[in-house]
């Protein structure tokens, strides 16, 4: 149906988008992770109360947020250049999905952390638990299932933003829906994609759910 | 030995400018070795009391003194290290969901850095002292209530406390459950020498394992002193309430019905000590004055292995009668007392 050449290309777009997809949710996670740990504890709710960081954390992750995507992209161009030392290709993309995904995933984080039953955390407390140990021993382990089915939602969430990433040369089966699909009215190949990227969001979505169902000791 | 102390305690909670007053003033003394129950309806301020026992809630004003130490003056750092002495047990358990029993008893002695396979085989022997062996493995949501319990009691003793502090530890369970986790905790009383601070609003909980207990109410401790004294001799209508309470939602035996309780000109209460309550009192009293007095309730009860009994009499109109009937009952060595209102 395609060609040889064509093949590669969907091929190579595959790699490329889970490339791009699974590296900005790692790099993603390692920032997005303690910033929704530190939201969690410096709320008045929180173990280590502190209005003033919350307050600066929680208008960082809504200005981020509130930006669009598209234009976020074009804006980190100076900084993506300076990280990676160019603006267009997967790993390039990496930059600005990283800062898009990180306040996404702190919030996915905060609320994950926020379902842990108050009175466990109490108990550890009374046991003398420090703040780190509460963190780590205790919010982290309980609330696992909730922040597994927060790692698959961002899976699926930057696999989008990476096929938008596509239209200004990011790379991926975004870029090839684009240039082939779009500007050259290719439908196969378009439709080709667009039915990969469904099926990529399907595997990552099952994989996750299943994997916190079986990690899930509650029943 | 006083283990526990409290001066002068206060906490006021405020938020958004309304101020609560959970604590006022409250001054206790707790011995080492005793069960000691903190008794009030919910709202009294004794579960606020019972964390400022471990500074898990800060008093706004007062001392707590734990083994000759004042906790308001520790470091954050020596009041993490108090409070391995100082274990707690809570209402709904809070187990941790997603760790099996063993890991669960193991985890306030990770916490102390204790190696991972010692505080495993700590964690055994004291699953077997709660009767959990076989359930080592289960996770949480596969025990029954009791059984959580259970867990969390062994989880408390794992630090080799002083202490152990049980806010509302039974009261989502039923009564056989909660018979046998007093049981429990009185054996463990026994066997450890822990002093156990009991916090409920069940009269039968205190009645059934403390020796001491303070009553409650907005804030204030109303009336303290040895539970059997409290239950023969309550001072204060709070802890009248809830020995009536306790009474009516057991063994009572209401033989008048609430309209015929207004007809009586006059009610005392008679409470009977330990020899008494085995004589027919009543039924030679009436033998000898040839009137019928009639029995608006009475009960008796075991408070700590004592036979403990109250009855509420109505007495006849005529007052040469009433005279003669106290003077009988205070020939027979029983305590009397006139009681007003609806009983």
């Amino acid at each position: 149906m395609f060609s040889n050449e064509v093949l590669q290309m969907l091929v190579k777009g595959i790699g490329e988008t889970l490339y791009m997809t699974l590296a900005s949710t790692l790099f993603g996670y390692l920032f997005g992770l303690p910033m929704g740990i530190l939201l969690t504890i410096s709320d008045k709710e929180g173990i280590r109360p502190n209005a003033f960081l919350y307050k600066i954390m929680d208008v960082i992750a809504n200005i981020v947020r509130s930006v669009p995507f598209l234009i976020l992209l074009i804006v980190l161009i100076p900084f993506t250049r300076f990280i990676v030392g160019k603006s267009y290709g997967s790993t390039a993309t990496i930059v600005p999905l990283v800062v898009a995904a990180v306040p996404y995933i702190a919030r996915m984080v905060e609320s994950s952390l926020r379902e842990v039953d108050a009175g466990v955390i109490e108990a550890a407390r009374s046991m003398g638990a420090s703040t780190f140990t509460i963190v780590t021993k205790v919010l982290l382990v309980e609330a696992r299932t909730s922040l597994i089915v927060g790692v698959t939602i961002t899976l699926g969430t930057i696999l989008g933003y990476s096929a938008m990433a596509g239209t200004v040369g990011g790379g991926g089966l975004g870029d090839i829906a684009i240039r082939y699909g779009y500007y050259r009215y290719e439908a196969g190949i378009m439709a080709v994609t667009v039915i990969l990227l469904i099926l990529l969001v399907q595997i990552f979505q099952t994989v996750g759910m299943k994997l916190s169902v079986h990690l899930d000791k509650r029943k | 030995m006083v283990q526990i102390e409290v001066r002068h305690l206060s906490k006021t909670f405020t938020s958004k400018d309304v101020k609560v007053n959970a604590l006022k003033d409250i001054n206790l003394e707790i011995k080492q070795g005793d069960i000691y129950g903190i008794i009030g309806m919910s709202g009294a301020g004794k579960s606020t009391l019972v964390r400022c026992l471990n500074y898990l809630e800060k008093p706004t004003a007062g001392e707590v003194w734990v083994d000759g130490k004042e906790l308001g003056g520790m470091t954050e750092k020596e009041l993490l290290k108090q409070r391995k002495d100082i274990a707690m047990i809570f209402q709904h358990f809070n187990l941790l969901m997603q760790k099996n029993v063993v890991d669960n008893v193991s985890f306030p002695l990770l916490i102390q850095g204790v190696k991972k396979k010692e505080a495993r085989k700590r964690a055994e022997e004291l699953l077997d002292v709660v009767g959990l062996k076989e359930k080592e493995l289960a996770y949480p949501a596969q025990l029954s209530g009791g059984q959580k319990q259970r867990v969390a009691i062994a989880r408390a003793l794992a630090s080799d406390p002083r202490i152990l502090l049980c806010d509302e530890a039974t009261s989502a369970l039923d009564p056989q459950t909660t018979a046998a986790i007093l049981e429990l905790l009185k054996d463990i009383n026994n066997r450890y020498g822990i002093t156990i601070v009991i916090i409920t609003h069940q009269m039968s909980v205190i009645r059934k394992i403390c020796s001491r207990v303070a009553i409650m109410s907005s804030g204030e401790i109303k009336e303290h002193g040895r539970v059997d004294e409290i239950f023969s001799h309550p001072k204060t209508r709070e802890a009248r309430e809830l020995i009536l309470k306790d009474a009516d939602s057991e063994e009572t035996v209401n033989l008048a019905k609430p309209q015929d309780r207004l007809m009586e000109a006059k009610k005392i209460r008679i409470v009977f000590s330990e020899n008494s309550s085995f004589e027919p009192v009543i039924a030679n009293m009436i033998l000898k004055t040839g009137r019928p007095v009639n029995i608006l309730k009475a009960d008796t009860k075991n408070v700590g292995g004592i036979a403990k009994g109250e009855m509420i009499l109505g007495l006849p109109d005529d007052w040469k009668l009433q005279e003669e009937i106290e003077d009988y009952l205070k020939d027979r060595g029983l305590e009397i007392e006139e009681v007003t209102g609806d009983v």
